[in-house]
């Protein structure tokens, strides 16, 4: 009953997303305010049925209804509970589910957050996202119906994938989504500036905190994708440039770039057109990433079991959505003219910059990803684009950003001097400059790369600290003043400072974890030794556990620092008995500035076991990072001037400040 | 006129890639398939050990003999090689072919019980226990199927098991015509 | 392949067996540091995205102690990856090589930034000698009027 009930709920919303995407949109064009309110009750209405829809399936997993073939399929009695609940969105049409719900709550929240937007442009944002969302519902409904019954039912479920049933795997795709789905919300924004053929910077304000929540979402969501690939594939590594990998690193750049590029046009009524596309890319690109993962076109680690059918739907959805959104920027972004001028030394060149970089960036993971398909598909050639590609291609091209970065924050709007703004950075760049050095000397002699990269993470971070310090008057002026000065600092810039030292603490992280770390990996029998970077590491036995789902066995390895007792390291490899599959979960000491990693391998008591042991210097810091990066995003959406943000929109050119 | 192609410029690029998305969708593309080599090359060098008791050992010259030549790398713990292994018997008995065999990675008792359970196709069959051989001819796993044709040149390279339908669109005129 | 409809991590499955084990190891330690690193330029051939060096796989075993037998033997970096190539094809590089079809690739990138640079300066440039002086405000032309006297 309840999942027919959550059936009908999708239905309901796909007829309620219908009237939401049409009818206002008449109404903005006509100016009927009747229509154009209603978009607002849909949207409630709407995000109400698809809680419902989500609320039915949740329960089907929860009681382990096995009358559900979607259940069936992907859940098993025996599971704990927070992975049944997981489980509803660790497949392909319970994850489609998720997107749907995500997508109305977006749209919900315009219509309740939005209060402060004209009624035209409300309208029509919401009706955007109601087209989108019947896209998905449609989606949802013909191809993808999670509420099928399965007759007879079976006694038990299949088991969701073991690998999900993990605490960072399972809130991974809902962080990701929010984020992906974020971006709708700024690309409905797009849409309904160029419909109205109007961008100024009132709407750049209005579609900031949006774009910044989304940002925020799925920084936190690659994070954690990055933090769970590190514990559990058992060697260290944190980022794999897989297709997967890449999809949701794509709309991150374009969504960074859109952040940088949104606050020109709300400063300078500039570069109005280049930030509409933007906006538009950056859901393009989040909607590419799940074509990519769900049509079969690329083989990754993550795929999700390919169909044509939906790859051809998701083609489809991606082109009218995309397409249509490009074909309305080539017919109206023409006319958007910008009326703000500046110099290229300026605040604006260098946010341009920032936007050349990043896209560039962005260009490289696409070209990467997509090149294997495109050679095949020409000339039959197979090619693999893998790490070293990346390493090669994508990292010098960071060094420019970073460079840049640290500049731009010292140069005033319109015009600027270049070389007042270096001096002022002249500590930092000391400051780096020595810890290159330092790095290069002390710890790892053979890459100077590694070196050079670190100096650059630290730059990162003095060059923020400088900068707000020197906003702060720190030591320049008494620490009354210094103090008055930051209880009056924008949160925007507060958050500004923070997310560009956090990106230097994730450049430290990455560079010392993957230049530095050490490596033992040996065969142990119970009662042998083996060492790494003063630790002592004792194999004291393995024992076999029985888990919830699973049995395991699990290695008690003792680690002792000149004799005394450290810590004990407990790393298992389970076989999930339900899927007969085998993961490993490593075992991981942190103290905050390196992480001491083991993972178990193959063995008996006869020939020993393989343990492989790492020591992974600065290696929280990556994780540490992002979310301090994200932090940052939430410090900065939480200014008074977006929560006000009530900018009534000024009949011509902002003065500049 | 050219700032407003400009504009264009985003939308053509998204049809490109479309364009790329539907052929590859369409044209049913195996993003898994590694492709290989070796096909128009003279074929690796094979100098392995007999797998049956009192056999020749593989050589070289067997590759050579003027008439085309299949091989196939198999092993008793693979699975799909047991799907495809009736083929190979109807391919030796009705059809006359050639075929040599190869175990990989499995110890000759076992692919010897294994042959002598379901059949035994091969002419000539060679023991790769290391699977250096394998790696020589470019194998990535088992099954994995190669036509030769008289001269020693690989003109097909199967990955996976062969089915009903390679034997009948590629093996079978490969085998009349000697080329494909 | 197709499988039922959950996440298909394929290539994890085998994992626990986890790639480089001691026993493969040479004894010399520079010697087999460039093994590593070579492994981890190599691809492994029927995992989805993983490197020999990293991969249970049987075949991915098979490379590595091919990459160490080619190293023993006195070879070079680039004699051990033609090696491989050989057998498998440019597929077999996670570093495509720069060559013909590669092209786009490698400069794909950079070409968007050059013209892109080029598309901005050349705007910033027209801009300049173009850019119309924005028209009087009402109230400078009043201001304008009373410093001219009329």
């Amino acid at each position: 009953m309840i999942p027919e009930l959550g059936h009908f709920a999708l239905i309901l919303a796909l007829a309620v997303a219908l009237v939401q995407g049409t009818l206002p949109l008449i109404g903005a064009a006509r100016g009927d305010a009747r229509l154009m309110a209603l978009g607002s009750t849909a949207a409630l209405t709407q995000a109400l049925l698809v809680i419902v829809a989500f609320a039915a399936l949740t329960q089907a997993y929860v009681t382990s209804d096995f009358s559900v073939a979607n259940v069936v399929a992907n859940s098993h009695s025996a599971k704990p509970l927070v992975y049944k609940i997981s489980g509803v969105w660790g497949n392909h049409e319970g994850s489609m589910l998720l997107w749907a719900l995500i997508l109305a709550v977006f749209g919900a929240a315009v219509a309740l957050f939005g209060a402060n937007l004209p009624d035209t442009l409300r309208a029509r944002v919401l009706a955007i996202q109601a087209l989108i969302g019947m896209g998905f519902l449609a989606f949802l409904l013909f191809t993808s119906n999670p509420f099928e019954r399965l007759s007879p039912a079976p006694a038990d479920g299949n088991g969701l994938n073991p690998l999900l049933q993990d605490p960072g795997l399972a809130f991974h795709p809902p962080l990701l989504y929010l984020g992906y789905v974020g971006f709708s919300v700024t690309y409905a924004f797009a849409i309904a500036a160029l419909l109205e053929g109007r961008v100024d910077p009132a709407w750049a304000r209005w579609v900031r905190p949006w774009t910044l929540a989304a940002w925020c979402f799925l920084t936190l969501g690659i994070a954690l994708g990055s933090w769970w690939a590190y514990y559990i594939l058992g060697w260290g590594g944190f980022w794999f440039w897989d297709p997967v990998e890449n999809a949701s690193l794509m709309p991150w750049l374009a969504g960074t770039a859109l952040l940088h590029s949104a606050i020109v046009v709300e400063k300078r009524d500039a570069l109005k057109s280049w930030t509409v596309l933007l906006a538009i890319l950056a859901f393009s690109l989040s909607l590419l990433g799940t074509f990519l993962v769900r049509s079969g076109v690329l083989t990754s680690v993550h795929a999700f079991a390919q169909d044509p059918a939906r790859g051809l739907y998701i083609l489809a959805f991606l082109l009218t959505v995309t397409g249509g959104g490009l074909a309305l920027y080539a017919w109206r972004a023409p006319k958007l003219t910008s009326s703000g001028l500046f110099q290229p030394i300026s605040r604006e060149g260098a946010l341009i910059l920032n936007n050349l970089l990043l896209c560039t960036l962005a260009v490289t993971v696409l070209l990467g990803t997509l090149y294997p398909l495109f050679l095949d598909l020409l000339t039959g050639n197979k090619v693999s684009v893998g790490p070293p590609f990346f390493n090669a291609t994508f990292v010098p091209l960071c060094a420019p950003l970073f460079a840049a970065l640290c500049v731009g924050p010292f140069l005033g709007w319109k015009r600027a001097e270049l070389w007042p703004a270096l001096q002022q950075l002249r500590i930092a760049f000391f400051v780096a400059v020595v810890a290159a050095i330092v790095a290069a000397v002390a710890i790892d002699s053979r890459s100077t790369l590694a070196a050079v990269a670190f100096g650059f993470g630290v730059w990162l971070i003095m060059g923020s600290l400088v900068e707000f310090a020197g906003r702060l008057r720190l030591g320049r002026a008494p620490w009354s003043e210094s103090l008055r000065r930051l209880r009056a600092t924008p949160r925007a810039s507060l958050g500004m400072t923070i997310s560009h030292a956090a990106l230097g603490v994730v450049v430290l992280g990455a560079v010392a974890t993957g230049a530095w770390h050490l490596e033992v990996i040996e065969t142990l029998k119970p009662g042998e030794k083996t060492r790494i970077a003063g630790y002592d590491v004792t194999l004291v036995r393995v024992d076999n556990v029985q888990g919830p789902n699973y049995v395991a066995e699990r290695a008690i390895l003792a680690v002792t620092v000149g004799g005394r007792p450290f810590t004990i390291l407990e790393p298992e490899r389970r076989l999930f008995t339900v899927q007969r599959r085998q993961v490993a979960e490593t075992a991981i000491h942190s103290n905050g500035l390196r992480d001491l990693y083991a993972a178990l391998g193959e063995g008996d008591r006869n020939t020993g076991w393989v343990v492989r042991l790492y020591l992974n210097p600065l290696a929280p810091w990556i994780w540490l990072g992002a979310a301090l990066c994200a932090f940052g995003g939430f410090v900065s959406l939480s200014d008074r001037r977006l929560r006000i943000g009530a900018p009534s929109r000024r009949p011509a050119v902002q003065a500049a400040e | 006129m050219s700032r407003r192609l400009l504009f264009l410029l985003p939308l053509a690029t998204l049809a490109l890639m479309a364009g790329f998305f539907a052929w590859s969708l369409m044209a049913g593309r195996d993003p898994a398939s590694i492709g290989s080599v070796m096909v128009g090359r003279p074929a690796p060098r094979l100098d392995l050990r007999a797998l049956r008791d009192g056999d020749k050992p593989l050589t070289d010259a067997m590759l050579r003999t003027g008439k085309p030549t299949i091989v196939n790398f198999f092993a008793s713990w693979c699975t799909p090689c047991l799907a495809e292994h009736p083929l190979f018997t109807r391919l030796a008995q009705r059809d006359g072919a050639v075929i040599i065999g190869v175990a990989w990675k499995n110890k000759p008792e076992e692919a010897r019980a294994w042959l002598a359970k379901l059949g035994d196709p091969f002419l000539h069959a060679g023991q790769d226990f290391d699977g250096r051989t394998g790696l020589d001819w470019g194998l990535s796993g088992v099954p994995e199927t190669y036509l030769i044709d008289g001269n020693g040149i690989v003109r097909f390279h199967f990955r996976g098991p062969i089915t009903e339908k390679d034997v009948r669109d590629t093996v079978l005129p490969f085998l009349k015509g000697g080329k494909p | 392949m197709r499988c039922a409809v959950t996440l298909l991590l394929m290539a994890l499955l085998a994992l626990p067996a986890l790639a480089v084990e001691p026993s493969e190891m040479l004894k010399d330690p520079a010697l087999e540091a460039r093994a590593r690193e070579i492994g981890q330029a190599l691809r492994c051939v029927v995992c989805q995205n993983q490197s020999i060096d990293d991969s249970a796989a049987e075949v991915a075993r098979d490379m590595r102690r091919a990459v160490r037998e080619r190293l023993s033997a006195g070879d070079s970096d680039t004699q051990v990856f033609d090696f491989m190539v050989a057998r498998y094809g440019d597929y077999v590089l996670l570093k495509p090589p720069f060559k013909l079809g590669t092209l786009l690739l490698w400069l794909g990138a950079p070409l968007v930034l050059l013209i892109a640079a080029a598309a901005i300066m050349l705007t910033a440039l027209r801009r300049r000698a173009t850019a119309p002086l924005p028209p009087l405000s009402d109230e400078e032309r009043e201001r304008l009027r009373s410093l001219l006297g009329r």
